[in-house]
């Protein structure tokens, strides 16, 4: 008797418990999707959304680079190239090179940290994609440029006070290990 | 269509072709232009509809970047499998390997010659139209075991032999199933068996009696398991058998198992709606208007009202597929003999009892399960409702995403 009975209770939970599920899908498709549609079917750019801290893709302030060498000497895997070279007019040192090798770049961020001036920084920049490695390599000196060198008694032009203000923010706020 | 075709031919065909070339090659000209036109499509959005309902029912999106809302997916698609190589295992057996696609794809090709789509569109009347459906439907499974066969490979084996388990063994509730309708209308044919319902709700044969109603989700259910559908698609279970009797194939005979299944997704929509829901039955005037009087109009008419009526099925199949998880293979063989079979039993010996009490049927009873129905129905929608209710989420009534 008792099979008969789970018999009948079988078809009984068969049908309940479709009937309830259908029910649940159905719900379920009047509901708006979750999906974020990256990269182009979206609201806001991610790169907005992201947060200041984001250790994203480097980026170099030529204007404000002293040539310390202390990122390049810093950076655990060498994806930094600095070259200097002494300009026979001026009689002033001058970059010929600053290259970040994204490819090899971890984003560990201690170049960042032991930059004097905040001119090596994180970007929220992420999408590297390009067809050929060597794209990822960014260069910062297109032609020669001279370094850095901090006036003493503080920068008069605007735009200079302008860029050292935000490297400095940028040190304070954001490449201070204890900030 | 019958007359149609016959007028088409003679009325093109050339003097100098004598009759018994000119017919089969014009009959081919016409299959190939309706399996171009109207199958093809069908399958294709068909397939693209069912990624986009799915999708909507797991809070994602589907495909949408080919074409508006994606709708071109399906050509993607098959440009794509076009350009694949077609491997061939070296072991695999060569020339039923070769063959298996296209038997499987002629079972369900085949299956369009007896579909009404209206009172004069169908490819042929036949007098043993559904036997004939229930014949060609399942020469597909000699496909499937060939295929299974052929790959010498044991995942292939193991979905070829279930799936031929499974076809045999759910072709016994569906049989039983149709042969409840066949008692009410009396006849094999297509056509004979729509017009032996009316156009309103109470005269389908779905509302005829409380068995008709059962013996409905008896053959949809076992419609859903001979169309290897899920929950009942374990030849092809992915989880235990990679990709069952298509894991050798690839390319263009890959896609052909796929098309012959997305488009048996149709004919098993169509086939219910031509045994229980009165097929392309119309009212015989509209708002005061002799349907009689305007051929081409009823002809649109009643096309109209097959292919949505049809199409409704195609969209529960979908929902289902959303739905409910796969079945075990003991559980799908318990289900069907255990429980269906029984089951179906039940509702024939029940509509012939009824019959004998009442030959021409019942109104009142045709009402009863009408508003049986309906409860359920109004029931259904408001389980619906308290879901939402429940979880407030976010609603998104938009059809585009």
């Amino acid at each position: 008797m008792s099979e008969v009975i789970t018999y009948f209770q079988n078809i009984k939970d068969t049908v309940s418990s479709i009937f309830e599920g259908m029910s649940i899908t159905f719900s379920h498709f009047v509901r708006k999707p979750s999906t974020v549609q990256y990269p182009d079917r979206i609201a806001q750019q991610v790169q907005d959304t992201l947060p200041l801290r984001y250790r994203g893709i480097l980026e170099v302030d030529m204007d404000i680079c002293t040539g310390c060498l202390a990122c390049e000497r810093v950076c655990p895997i060498n994806c930094i190239a600095i070259g200097i070279e002494r300009n026979a007019e001026t009689n002033q040192r001058d970059f010929t090179l600053f290259d970040i090798d994204i490819c090899k770049c971890m984003y560990c961020g201690l170049c960042m940290e032991a930059c004097p001036t905040g001119s090596i920084r994180h970007t929220q920049e992420f999408e590297g994609a390009c067809n050929n490695p060597a794209g990822l390599v960014r260069h910062f000196v297109t032609e020669n440029v001279p370094l850095y060198k901090p006036k003493k008694g503080g920068e008069t032009e605007t735009r200079m006070i302008q860029k050292v203000d935000i490297g400095k923010r940028y040190m304070d706020e954001i490449a201070e290990p204890e900030s | 269509m019958e007359f149609t075709v016959q007028d088409l031919i003679q009325a093109l065909l050339p003097g100098a072709i004598p009759a018994p070339v000119g017919y089969p090659l014009a009959a081919i000209l016409v299959a190939f232009a309706v399996l171009s036109a109207f199958v093809a499509p069908l399958a294709g959005v068909t397939s693209w509809l069912e990624r986009r309902v799915w999708a909507r029912m797991q809070s994602r999106v589907g495909p949408n970047r080919v074409g508006p809302q994606g709708i071109l997916q399906w050509l993607a698609d098959g440009v794509k499998n076009i350009q694949k190589e077609d491997i061939i295992p070296a072991s695999a057996d060569r020339k039923l390997f070769l063959l298996a696609p296209y038997i499987v794809f002629a079972g369900f090709i085949g299956a369009f010659v007896v579909i009404p789509f209206g009172s004069w569109l169908i490819p042929a009347d036949l007098n043993i139209g559904i036997l004939y459906l229930l014949a060609i439907t399942s020469l597909a499974v000699v496909g499937i075991l060939m295929a299974g066969w052929s790959s010498n490979n044991k995942w292939s084996l193991l979905g070829g032999m279930r799936s031929a388990a499974q076809i045999v063994s759910y072709e016994i509730p569906a049989g039983l199933s149709v042969l409840t309708v066949i008692f009410l209308s009396g006849t094999l044919s297509m056509q004979g068996i729509i017009q032996a319902q009316g156009w309103a709700p109470q005269d389908w044969f779905i509302f005829y009696n409380p068995f008709t109603l059962v013996a409905f989700f008896m053959f949809f259910t076992s419609a859903l398991a001979e169309g290897n559908r899920t929950p009942f698609d374990i030849p092809e279970a992915e989880s235990e058998l990679v990709a069952g009797y298509v894991t050798e194939y690839s390319g263009m005979r890959f896609l052909f198992f796929f098309f012959a299944e997305w488009g048996n997704l149709y004919v098993i929509g169509a086939i219910t709606t031509t045994l229980f829901l009165g097929g392309w039955q119309i009212p015989a005037t509209i708002f005061g208007v002799t349907m009689a009087e305007h051929p081409l109009a009823k002809g649109v008419l009643e096309f109209t009202v097959f292919f949505v009526k049809s199409y409704l099925w195609v969209l529960v199949a979908m929902w289902i597929r959303g739905t409910l998880p796969r079945v075990r293979v003991d559980q799908l063989m318990a289900m069907c003999w255990k429980y269906m079979v029984p089951i179906a039993f039940v509702c024939l010996f029940g509509t012939i009892v009824l019959l004998v009490i009442w030959p021409d049927g019942n109104p009142a009873l045709s009402l009863a399960t009408l508003g049986f129905t309906t409860l359920v129905l109004v029931y259904f929608m408001w389980r619906v409702v308290y879901q939402i209710m429940h979880s407030r989420p976010e609603l998104y009534l938009k059809p585009y995403v």
